[in-house]
């Protein structure tokens, strides 16, 4: 139930960002949502793109430090309240969320929360106890 | 100005040359009877009989760091434990430091050479001596120490560090000579002016500054700063420690004390000796020492050599200012660093060969460590808790081999430079 996120380590330097970004354009991938962690020296990429793999490749042949991490995109209700009540979900089940981000998704009124937990099978399990939508790699890569 | 021993420093170089012949025969029967280790290492090398000449002496096994730390800890010692006063121990990679012992005979010479190192550079009895080097293992701050008690010095024990403070019982104490590193001399006198003390105004001197390599530049710089004389010191701890060689006011090359430090320089690659004059890599032989005496010691240090009178007229040979080392090792801060050190350390960290690239620098006078490595696949996180974690690891492991604040920073894979293949594992942009 999980999907593959690409992550890659940037320094802190003017157009590393830019020179990922190129990399995946010359490789025709499409990102479906990025988040960028960063620390006064050094930042860390996460992607969600429709064909992971080839990203993956993409970006290593240029340099980078890349990883393949998976991660659950669940669905929520795009309206106030729509993340805080999965959120009380996880929380009830004292599943501790390493990072999260969000982005807009295409189905009429939902958005899609990508989490990264310890647990991802024992997380999914009990996000479709509770009749969650988790989006499957395919999902994805048809977005 | 005081001469602390003229017999020895005014001595003529004939009689010199025959003092150190007996002194060598005397310390080739002394390692014979007590040196397990000389014993072994002059049989295997199939050296003689005891030299004719001075000569000679280039026929014999030399000594290197790697011997000590082989048969740490007390392996080279040549008397009982019991007869050792003192032991003191350089910072060493994860293995063996670099441990050496004096017995009371040692601490005598100690101090008398010290005491000679600070009288030629022009101090004497009644000054007062702010002995800034660090106290402790490292042998910077007790030889300078033992030295100015000799002298008949009045001399503050401050050690390194707690900048502003020192500064405060400099002024109040009334210092006339500063000792302590080249870097941190200049780092003082900033602090002075930002405390609103001109350095200029403070009664000092005379700066007795070594440990590490300093350039003409800075010398005007530290001597414009303090208004004071800054000369140079030569001196490491398996040697004896500060008080092998010093710089006189004519800035001419360091008296190195041959009496009781036989100098050789040799060509590193050939070991044989160098014409006078020329560079190559200092070899010193101890002539009297009793706990630890070495036998044609690699220093590592590349000077060159003269003889011949100085102007203050002195008649003990004078090397140069260390122009390099043979191996990779720098000096930071006083403290000297191998990147080997580093690597092992990156090695036990990641598990695999490192990546990395060492940026020395000064600022504001002071010596600064980068340490540069490369995140690979095989550390590469998404989590930047795991990344940051692995930056504290690295700084501690390498802070607590090295004795030394360094900074640690993670960078992308091949972002350092590589020339031929192999990575430049030094950057040092202080001014030479």
């Amino acid at each position: 139930m999980t999907i593959t996120q690409i992550s890659v380590f940037l320094e802190n330097k003017a157009g590393r960002l830019w020179e990922a970004a190129e990399a995946l354009k010359n490789a025709g991938i499409n990102i479906r949502a990025l988040s960028l962690a960063d620390t006064s020296d050094f930042g860390v990429l996460r992607l969600i793109v429709d064909r992971p793999d080839e990203a993956f490749d993409a970006l290593r042949q240029k340099g980078f430090s890349t990883a393949r991490t998976e991660v659950l995109a669940v669905e929520v209700p795009d309206r106030p309240g729509g993340l805080a009540d999965l959120l009380r979900l996880l929380t009830g089940e004292k599943i501790n969320v390493e990072y999260v981000y969000a982005f807009a998704g295409k189905k009429e009124g939902n958005a899609v929360v990508v989490l990264r937990v310890e647990e991802p099978g024992q997380t999914a399990s009990v996000l479709q106890r509770s009749s969650s939508t988790i989006l499957t790699a395919d999902d994805i890569a048809r977005l | 100005m005081m001469i602390w021993n003229r017999e020895i420093e005014f001595l003529e170089p004939e009689k010199m040359r025959q003092l150190q012949l007996e002194r060598i025969r005397g310390l080739l029967q002394y390692l014979a009877e007590r040196s397990e280790f000389y014993r072994e290492r002059l049989r295997s090398s199939g050296a003689g009989s005891a030299p004719e000449k001075l000569e000679d002496l280039q026929d014999l096994p030399f000594t290197r760091k790697t011997d000590l730390r082989d048969h740490y800890p007390f392996g080279l010692f040549c008397v009982p434990l019991r007869e050792v006063v003192e032991i003191h121990a350089s910072s060493g990679t994860t293995g063996n430091p670099t441990v050496v012992g004096y017995t009371r005979g040692d601490i005598k010479l100690w101090s008398e050479v010290m005491a000679r190192a600070l009288a030629i550079a022009g101090a004497e009895a009644g000054d007062v001596v702010q002995n800034a080097y660090g106290y402790g293992l490292f042998t910077g701050g007790l030889g300078i120490h033992y030295g100015a008690l000799e002298l008949g010095a009045s001399v503050v024990p401050i050690s390194s560090g707690g900048t502003k403070r020192q500064i405060k019982l400099m002024h109040d104490f009334g210092a006339t000579v500063l000792t302590c590193t080249p870097s941190y001399a200049l780092f003082m006198a900033e602090e002075a002016r930002e405390m609103g003390i001109d350095p200029r105004l403070s009664p000092v001197r005379i700066g007795i500054l070594g440990a590490e390599p300093w350039s003409a530049a800075l010398r005007r710089e530290i001597e414009e700063a303090w208004d004071m004389t800054a000369l140079d010191i030569y001196g490491l701890s398996e040697v004896i420690g500060p008080g092998v060689a010093q710089e006189c006011p004519s800035k001419n090359g360091l008296h190195i004390f041959s009496d009781v430090f036989f100098p050789e320089v040799i060509d590193p690659a050939t070991g044989r000796w160098v014409p006078e004059g020329e560079d190559g890599e200092l070899v010193i032989t101890t002539l009297t020492k009793e706990a630890i005496p070495l036998l044609r010691y690699r220093t590592g240090d590349i000077v060159s050599l003269k003889s011949g009178v100085c102007p203050c007229g002195r008649t003990l040979p004078r090397i140069s200012k260390v122009k390099g080392r043979t191996d990779d090792m720098l000096i930071i801060r006083g403290i000297n660093v191998f990147p080997s050190q580093i690597e092992t350390v990156l090695l036990e960290v990641e598990g695999a060969r490192p990546h990395y690239q060492l940026m020395v620098e000064r600022v504001r006078g002071l010596d600064t460590l980068e340490v540069q490595v490369e995140v690979g696949e095989e550390i590469f996180s998404d989590e930047i808790k795991v990344l940051q974690n692995l930056n504290r690891r690295i700084k501690k492991e390498i802070e607590s081999v090295l004795g030394l604040v360094v900074e640690v920073k993670l960078v992308e894979p091949k972002s350092i430079e590589r020339s031929m293949g192999k990575s430049k594992r030094v950057i040092d942009r202080r001014e030479k």
